[in-house]
């Protein structure tokens, strides 16, 4: 077995034990049946026939019905776990991912950058935002029985809280070309302070946030969005994430990355309900980078005081974007 | 008894691998019907990237399909109907042993059809200069329609509705093109086989006892009339109402 | 062409299919579909050695951990093509093309199948796709993988994708007219008595399988299209800098290529159960059992291609539909494995090649088809996808399963379709080497996929090396394996003992006419009035319409339909 290193590795490993078991159990049977039944009634004259059997609805019955409920057993078993492996809990630490060929871009959100490798604490809940700028990737972490795949265009995300400390390996596990088995790294997994310790051995760079505050006012977005992400002539945008939004052809969403994004290059897609269609494209003039950085400032914004009407039930004013990390912060950098 | 089945005194189309013309009948009309499933499932994907972009971009479906030629796409509707009709007829003509009508019928629907393929030509003639064809098929006539402004009423020009953009309207023609050009394809070979079939039939070869060729070329004529039945609403009926918005 | 003797002469004498006529024009626009089965045999081993050298290639390379055998680029075109040729110009034609071509019309007493001609022509269809694949690869080959996945292949593979997909896209169609034969034929030209319950199962499993060729095969023709188009003229319908959905391929690719599997089993499942019926000498137990789940597993199959997606981003709902829905499609394969064990129980086992192949697809399908539950499991799926365990899986079903039904099934008819006898202890040697070299050559994949290798590496961390070289130690055990029957079906051809009609003493109607057969099939169409797998005496089974010197005509009718009324 692999090594096994995050909280939900040990259940995909009982799991499996259990199909293991399944199979080598009926694999076992049939073979042993199948040879027993071969070797007893083997052909003993050159001509002779057989009794005719027909069959048996009892028979038929019975090894339908039990293969299904076996089935089912492993469907419900395996569905609850793919529903925690991909369902990211709220409170926890995120780090973007940006994959390309053939390397993996990692940035934490305190700013420090990684290549092919992924330092992160034991203990703490990690959510991944990943995107590609190129083919499609897949970012695997076996100790961690974790998979998904990185898409150019959109944002995909996976979590893990790991266990124990080590390095285990990263893969690339989705065909993208010539160095697809040259994408691979590590994940180092640290005792806190050790964390703590590389953390700040390594800062010196600027907060995602930071960057994206620069951009935010280089692009024009303030004369918009407001210096704070106060709204004006376009929406609020503090507190935005994970926020209701409503739309001109009515129909409701809730905002996030894959949305701010789309709004960022194509703003007539999704207009939001009392705004005209006046905000440019900026498709083209943003990298994925940056991107990640306009998002991490955005989710930096406090909201504070009135925001601007929107029709209908808005979110409670002061309500702040649940992805507020302690990590994440309009502060300086460490 | 000898229970062997003997062969008929034969039809000269009688295939030697059959028992008898029913049976041959029964075979051929079978294989059309099943093929004709094929031709579903194959317009199936194209249909089904029609409706998943259209749903993430309605608006530039609405103003890339304002822009197609309502008049003529109606007059091919009303022409392919028509040649339904006059196909329909000829294989009744065939069934009743009536060369004549049967001939008459067949030209008929291979005219209908032809005038079909011409006024296509024409409309895909209007997109080639409009700068409508999609992407970089055309090496030096690119994808790049010009887009009007408020208020501007010159037809070759593209009114965008709501939040449509050229590139949505780019993957609208690019649609359009795959669906309409296969469509024509058929409708070619289609016409091919018509006159195939009118030669045979000059040739006195159907009559009441053997012409299921042409009851089978009528079930794909038939299949390729629906598959427009379909595609004109869907390609050329998107927001006519908001024409004038 | 002369007429077939109703007395009976000297098999060395006798007109049969492959002597009527001589000549390359002969069997070039040939319209019997025997022939058309053979030319079929011909190209598909062609294509299969091919697809085997690539594969010796790929384990070649994986001996070792770093990648100095072929370089990362050349290797990335090796998989690739290994499987291209492996699924589209292999097994997806192979046992219905050949045996299926050969067969169906004498199971069911038919002169020939339904459209004779768009029968060759699909043959030529096929040729047609291979070669323009086959230059597609001398010209400098394709590196996407056998499933092109976007945006790679429209965007960032410098390979001869186009004319690949249009190699494929070509044969396709070759697929789905010999399904459209299969289909009418099997409705319209039955013998009289031959209803649809006396048919045997490897019937039923190929009408299975068209209904699968004829819905299926269309859709991978379109995506392949809209996937040159896209990598033509860049319009976006795939690519998210324009709003199209790189998964919207993996979703049309996908909803041929699972049913695509199917089309690659049933058949095999089909010859199974004539081989566990007709060495046993019992009726398979619970035939119509065994006949819906061949229509269950066709129609169900369509419904489960999301589970090569659970890690692509589709929704996790969607997830969870194909999840359950694999399992369901899993269930009809179980019950033909318990049915073909339980139509063991009592009966008269012999152990002749095409009983040992079935035996060893018993077990190797069971292990396939349940490792197929592990990829069905959504939690585990997660870990496995995209790793050794996957590639083990499907050479487990594939080659575990299709290739030894198809071996098995081509020594079980070879006297029926050439006349002659394989020797039956090269035939037993050979069966014995393939399959231990076939689990030495997966077994360990198994592990390594789960400890965590992934396919599609050219170079991977040592601590796998050791599964890599059993694999490769197996894979050269089984490659010698293969070639031993080439080898002696080849000299059977002319130096084989030559065959009775009915050498095996079955019921079935293809054993019921001269070894090789005569054009037209039967000397008389059949009456049957016996059931699919009802045994009796050899003297009670003989030549239906072929008169000894001294029988009167009333004993025509024993004679025309082998039994006593």
């Amino acid at each position: 077995m692999p090594e096994s290193a995050s909280t939900y590795s040990s259940q995909v490993d009982a799991l499996y034990f259990y199909l293991s078991g399944v199979t080598i159990f009926f694999t076992l049977l049939i073979s042993i049946v199948l040879i027993f039944f071969v070797v007893k009634y083997r052909r003993r004259s050159l001509y002779e026939i057989p009794r005719p059997i027909a069959g048996s609805h009892k028979l038929e019955t019975l090894w339908s019905v039990v293969p299904f409920l076996i089935a089912m057993s492993m469907f419900a078993w395996g569905a609850q776990i793919y529903f925690h492996q991909y369902r990211s809990p709220k409170n926890a630490d995120e780090i973007y991912v940006v994959a390309k060929q053939w390397m993996w871009k990692i940035q934490h959100s305190t700013g420090q950058r990684e290549i092919n490798q992924l330092h992160v604490p034991v203990g703490r809940k990690i959510k991944l935002i990943m995107t590609s700028e190129d083919t499609i990737h897949d970012f695997y972490v076996p100790a961690f029985r974790m998979k998904a795949d990185v898409l150019p265009g959109r944002y995909t995300t996976q979590w893990f809280e790991a266990t124990k400390p080590g390095t285990y390996h990263l893969f690339c596990a989705e065909y993208c070309g010539m160095n697809h088995s040259g994408m691979i790294g590590s994940v180092i997994v640290m005792q806190p302070t050790d964390f703590d310790n590389w953390l700040s051995g390594n800062a010196s760079q600027q907060a995602p946030a930071v960057a994206g505050q620069q951009l935010y006012e280089s692009l024009g977005c303030v004369s918009c969005h407001g210096a704070r992400g106060e709204g004006g002539r376009g929406p609020s945008l503090a507190g935005i994430f994970g926020r209701k939004v409503f739309l001109t052809n009515g129909q409701t969403l809730t905002a996030d990355e894959s949305y701010i994004r789309e709004s960022i290059e194509n703003p007539g897609a999704k207009l939001v309900s009392g705004f005209g269609p006046i905000m440019p494209t900026f498709q083209g003039q943003v990298s994925p980078e940056q991107l990640i950085q306009l998002m991490a400032f955005m989710k930096s914004l406090q909201v504070t005081g009135p925001q601007p009407a929107t029709p209908a039930a808005a979110p409670a004013p002061g309500e702040t974007s649940p992805r507020a990390t302690p990590n994440a912060g309009t502060t300086a950098p460490r | 008894m000898a229970a062997a089945v003997e062969h008929e005194v034969s039809h000269p189309a009688l295939q030697h691998h059959f028992d008898n013309l029913e049976q041959q009948r029964e075979a051929g009309t079978l294989g059309m019907w099943v093929f004709l499933v094929t031709e579903i499932m194959f317009f199936g994907g194209m249909f089904l990237a029609y409706t998943l972009y259209r749903s993430k971009f309605p608006d530039a479906f609405a103003s890339a399909s304002n822009h197609l030629s309502l008049p003529l796409g109606a007059v091919n509707t009303v022409v392919l109907i028509v040649s339904s009709l006059t196909m329909a007829l000829a294989v009744y003509s065939a069934q009743v042993g009536k060369r004549r009508n049967l001939i008459l019928f067949l030209v008929l629907t291979i005219v209908l059809g032809s005038a079909f393929l011409g006024i296509k030509a024409v409309e895909y003639k209007d997109k080639y200069v409009d700068h409508l064809v999609p992407g970089k098929l055309l090496p030096g006539n690119a994808f790049s329609p010009v887009v009007a402004a408020h208020g501007d009423t010159d037809p070759h020009k593209l009114h965008m509705i709501g939040s449509a953009t050229v590139k949505q309207v780019e993957m609208f023609y690019w649609i359009y093109f795959a669906m309409t050009g296969m469509h024509a394809i058929h409708m070619i070979i289609g016409v091919g086989l018509l006159l195939v079939l009118l030669y045979f039939s000059w040739r006195g070869r159907y009559g009441p006892e053997y012409h299921n060729p042409v009851e089978i070329l009528g079930l794909y004529w038939h299949f390729v009339d629906i598959i427009w039945i379909f595609l004109f609403p869907l390609l050329y009926l998107l927001g006519r109402h908001l024409m004038h918005a | 062409m002369q007429a077939p003797e109703t007395f009976e002469t000297p098999a060395a004498e006798r007109v049969n299919y492959l002597n009527a006529q001589y000549g390359l024009k002969s069997w070039l626009l040939t319209k019997d579909h025997k022939r058309i089965g053979l030319l079929y045999l011909g190209s598909i081993s062609f294509f299969f050695l091919i697809g085997g050298l690539y594969a010796m290639f790929i384990r070649l390379e994986l001996l070792t951990p770093q990648g100095d055998f072929l370089s990362s680029a050349t290797y990335n075109k090796v998989f690739t093509q290994h499987g291209i040729i492996m699924v589209f110009f292999f097994l997806i034609p192979s046992i219905p093309a050949t045996l299926g071509n050969f067969l169906v019309p004498l199971m069911i007493g038919a002169k020939d199948l339904a459209f004779p001609r768009i029968n060759l022509l699909s043959w030529y269809i096929y040729l047609l796709g291979g070669v323009i694949t086959i230059y597609a690869l001398l010209a400098g080959g394709i590196d996407t993988g056998w499933t092109f996945y976007v945006p790679y292949s429209t965007t960032f593979s410098n390979s001869y994708v186009i004319a690949t997909g249009a190699g494929i896209f070509i044969s396709g169609f070759s697929s789905i007219l010999t399904g459209l034969n299969f289909i009418v034929t099997i409705h319209t030209m039955r013998a009289p008595g031959m209803t649809w319950f006396r048919m045997p199962l490897f019937i039923w499993a190929h009408y299975a399988t068209s209904l699968i060729m004829i819905l299926g095969t269309p859709v991978i023709a379109i995506t392949i299209l809209l996937l040159a188009f896209e990598r033509l003229a860049h319009v976006g319908i795939f690519d998210p800098a324009n709003g199209g959905d790189p998964v919207l391929f993996q979703h049309l690719f996908w909803f041929y290529s699972h049913p695509a599997v199917y089309i690659m089993v049933l058949p095999g499942m089909g010859i199974i159960s004539e081989l566990i019926a007709n060495f046993s000498r019992k009726n398979i137990f619970g035939y119509s059992f065994v006949a819906f789940s061949s229509l269950a597993i066709a129609v169900f199959g369509f419904l489960v291609w999301g589970h090569h997606m659970f890690v692509s981003g589709q929704s996790v709902y969607a997830g969870m539909v194909f999840s359950f829905l694999s399992f369901a499609v899993a269930i009809p394969s179980a019950v033909k494995v318990f049915n073909w064990t339980a139509t063991l129980y009592k009966g008269s086992i012999s152990y002749d090649t095409p009983m040992l192949y079935a035996l060893g697809f018993i077990g190797l399908f069971t292990i396939g088809g349940m490792t197929g539950l592990f990829l069905a499991t959504l939690g585990v799926n997660v870990h496995t996808t995209d790793t050794y365990f996957v590639v083990a899986h499907f050479h487990y079903v594939m080659v575990g399963g299709t290739l030894l039904a198809y071996l098995g099934g081509l020594h079980y008819w070879w006297p029926k379709i050439t006349g002659r006898m394989y020797p039956e202890g090269w035939g037993r040697f050979s069966a014995l080497v393939i399959f231990v070299g076939f689990n030495l050559t997966f077994l360990p994949q198994f592990i390594a996929g789960y400890l965590g290798m992934p396919r599609r590496y050219h170079a991977y961390p040592p601590e796998f090396q050791v599964f890599n070289v059993l694999s490769s130690a197996g894979a050269s055990i089984l490659g010698v394996g293969l070639l031993i029957p080439l080898v002696y079906l080849i000299w059977s051809m002319r130096y084989g003992k030559r065959a009775e009609a009915n050498p095996w003493h079955l019921p079935g109607l293809e054993w019921r006419t001269p070894s090789p057969p005569p054009t037209e099939n039967f000397l008389v169409t059949p009456l049957v009035t016996w059931e699919a797998y009802e045994f009796a005496p050899p003297e009670e089974l003989r030549v239906i319409g072929m008169f000894k010197e001294d029988e009167s005509l009333e004993d025509a009718d024993a004679v025309i339909n082998g039994k006593p009324l």
